[in-house]
């Protein structure tokens, strides 16, 4: 069974702070922070704006891009950890939105950063299976970051919805892999507002070890290297790590660049890698191959070997990264603080 | 008392080692340090270790117990000794006192701290824990804070500045590029040290040395046996300690008294100048503390030491070299492990082996370990052997 994305959607909140109006706030440097984090600016959620609306944008572009009635829509995983409820699920909401209930398989799932790229691995099974026609994987977050850290520089909000089939899809999914470990690098307790994360220790033995070990899982069950693809697309806590991750793994900038987005709109987890993939199926061509390796704090990347079919001339995603980014409203720290939520009397 | 030389050293890569516990490292130093030194683990008679801050960083006290335990030495006496930053090298100097006297032979010495384990937060409180607790943290100061203090006052008497600070942090980070073992082996230009992250006024993040995890190890024995075993020696001809006070407020902002006192009494022991030494590693936890340390030991005249540094007089090919290892900065800083990293470094160079940063026919090298902001020095000048 072929199994492909038919669709995809995604959705980015138009405010924007820059990390420079943060950095004004704490004394840090600018030029500092940009440099150090490959970052000028970040997404900002509007006032009524959460991962399950965001989702539901995501979701209605997919299945407008998919061209198909959301009732035939069997199934539907939402991963984030911004969920809004800690109890009753996000992807009800969104099933609701595209009218796909009641008949499908549905829930939430969390794994820090790769629990958006977990849910397209739970639908692409089904339909790899034979259960069902159509399924959904969505990632969405408005993710916290605590005042003053380092994480408040990049922590943004956005969502992207991929909806596959096994048939008629304008890029095919012809491999996937998974790697995890118990790597604690970065959490969130129950009940507590911001994430906490081990430093420094987020960095080698977090991200690169895991993302490395998705990328080289990936090509030795496909058996390829990376000069074999013509894009490549990497989880992107900050606009620094995806690039030094390339350098290592042998990957060049030209194949990064067009689905590197965190740089213009911040981290957006759950989302993160799957609207850097969706930006790069913006612009691929028949025939491109592009590999995509999630990463999930905790800890694990999961890797998509994909190449777009030819279906892709003729169905082009009306909103583009570069659409739906192109108005923007840029706020001052207080009323970032508003948006977010952050001011508490 | 009887004569002593190290006859074997060993140490542990430096760095983030975010997949060794400090039982890994212990066992990597001291294993390499008896390997070195060809003798059997049944040979060693009793264990000393150094080590600041396990209980804090780790929940770990009773570390020489852990320490024997996992170099599988037991039953051999182990004992713990902690002097803050000197905590290793006041092992090293317990340790030859042990052989000296006549009780033991032969003795291990080892040193080690796991830091990446903590936040750096909590490894920051845990630093502070050598200082004067109700005087100075209890009060807000940190270490940065303290040897900033000092820094600000060495520069508005004596003209010191910043970039002679900085040229300090550019040589260890020169010298750390030859040192296989060092956890930061790149080089840096006096611009990068300016343009770094401001930590205490005029201390930047590279003027100070970095969290680390590492062990290191030296196996001393009595001076004939080691002379009759044919073993590659070097000769411990001075050991001294100094002590001042805890809290920085009550003494001098522009030198650590116990360094001098310490280094005067090596000298005397030893019954050599400073102008006799070939290399010095010295205690430089931030760059104004070299520039106290070979101003304190008599390398430089007071006041001069930040000149002499901007003037290269301390690279490998000065007129002193200073830190050939890298130094705490660039090295590394794995607390209770420097003061022996220090002792592995100086008998590298004395045996020829310091491979790209070995200094030309060394014949004596001093070791300078501090505790605190000064409340601890310990100075060990130890001399090429004759085999």
């Amino acid at each position: 069974m072929k199994v492909g994305i038919l669709g995809y959607g995604m959705d980015i909140p138009r405010y924007r702070i820059k990390a420079g109006e943060i950095a004004r706030v704490w004394g840090e440097e600018e030029d500092r922070i940009v440099k150090g984090l490959g970052l000028s600016e970040k997404s900002v959620p509007g006032l009524d704006e959460d991962a399950a609306t965001l989702a539901v944008q995501a979701a209605r572009r997919a299945v407008k891009h998919a061209n198909i009635s959301g009732k035939l829509v069997n199934s539907i995983y939402v991963g984030s950890e911004s969920h809004p409820y800690a109890v009753k699920p996000t992807a009800t909401i969104v099933a609701e939105s595209i009218g796909a209930t009641p008949d499908l398989y549905i829930a939430d799932h969390e794994f820090a950063c790769k629990a958006g790229t977990a849910s397209m691995i739970n639908s692409y099974a089904l339909i790899k299976a034979g259960e069902i026609d159509y399924g959904m994987g969505i990632g969405t977050d408005t993710s916290q970051g605590r005042p003053g850290d380092a994480l408040e520089y990049s922590a943004g909000a956005g969502a992207a919805a991929f909806l596959m089939s096994n048939k008629d899809f304008i890029a095919e999914i012809k491999g996937i892999y998974s790697y995890a470990t118990d790597t604690p690098d970065f959490w969130r307790r129950e009940h507590a507002i911001y994430p906490s994360h081990g430093g420094r220790f987020t960095g080698v033995p977090g991200y690169f070890k895991h993302v490395a070990g998705g990328v080289a899982g990936m090509m030795k069950k496909m058996g390829t290297e990376p000069k074999d693809y013509d894009y490549a697309v990497f989880h992107q806590p900050n606009g620094k790590f995806p690039k030094q991750m390339a350098k290592q793994l042998g990957f060049t900038t030209e194949q990064i660049n067009p689905g590197l987005v965190t740089p213009f709109i911040g981290n957006t987890y759950s989302a993160a890698s799957m609207i850097g993939l969706g930006a790069t199926l913006d612009i691929a061509k028949p025939g491109d191959k592009i590999l995509m390796a999630s990463f999930g704090s905790g800890a694990g990347s999961d890797a998509f070997h994909i190449e777009v079919t030819e279906n892709i001339e003729n169905n082009r995603n009306e909103y583009t990264f570069e659409r739906i980014t192109k108005n923007k409203k840029y706020l001052d720290y207080a009323n970032y603080a508003k948006h977010r939520k952050k001011l508490i009397m | 008392m009887r004569k002593v030389a190290v006859v074997g050293v060993g140490m542990s890569k430096f760095g983030e080692l975010w997949d060794k516990s400090l039982r890994d490292l212990v066992i990597e130093a001291g294993l390499n340090a008896i390997k070195d030194a060809n003798l059997e683990g049944s040979e060693i008679q009793a264990l000393y270790g150094g080590t600041m801050a396990s209980g804090r960083l780790l929940g770990q006290e009773h570390v020489s117990a852990l320490i024997v335990d996992a170099m599988g030495l037991n039953p051999i006496p182990a004992t713990r000794m902690e002097g803050a930053c000197a905590s290793g090298g006041l092992a090293f100097r317990n340790a030859y006192f042990s052989v000296a006297s006549g009780m033991y032979d032969t003795v291990v010495v080892g040193g080690v701290e796991k830091m990446t384990d903590a936040s750096t937060a909590e490894a920051v409180t845990a630093l502070g824990g050598a200082g004067d607790q109700e005087w100075e943290l209890l009060q807000g100061a940190t270490f940065p804070a303290l040897y900033a203090l000092m820094a600000n006052k060495h520069m508005k008497e004596y003209g010191t500045t910043e970039e002679m600070l900085a040229s300090v942090s550019v040589k260890n980070h020169a010298n750390a590029v030859h040192n296989k073992y060092a956890q930061f082996r790149r080089a840096i230009t006096i611009d990068d040290v300016l343009n770094s992250k401001m930590v205490a006024d005029p201390l930047k993040v590279l003027d100070c040395s970095p969290i680390t995890d590492g062990a290191s190890a030296v196996v001393i024995m009595e001076l004939e046996k080691a002379k009759k075993s044919g073993l590659n020696y070097v000769e411990v001809v001075a050991s001294a300690q100094a002590s001042d006070t805890l809290a920085l407020h009550d003494r001098s902002l522009t030198e650590i008294k116990a360094t001098k006192i310490a280094g005067d009494q090596a000298y005397k022991q030893a019954g050599i100048t400073p102008k006799d030494i070939s290399m010095a590693e010295v205690h430089d936890c931030f760059t104004i503390a070299e520039i106290m340390a070979i101003e304190g030991l008599g390398f430089f005249d007071k006041g001069k030491g930040g000149q002499a540094s901007l003037d290269g007089e301390t690279q490998l090919d000065g007129k002193i070299p200073i830190n050939t290892s890298g130094g705490l900065k660039a090295c590394g800083h794995p607390v209770g492990a420097t003061g022996v990293k220090q002792i592995v470094e100086a008998t590298w160079q004395l045996r020829g082996q310091a491979e790209g940063r070995q200094i030309q026919d060394a014949e004596y090298a001093l070791t300078h370990n501090v505790g605190g902001s000064g409340a601890t020095a310990v100075v060990h000048i130890l001399k090429r052997g004759k085999n």
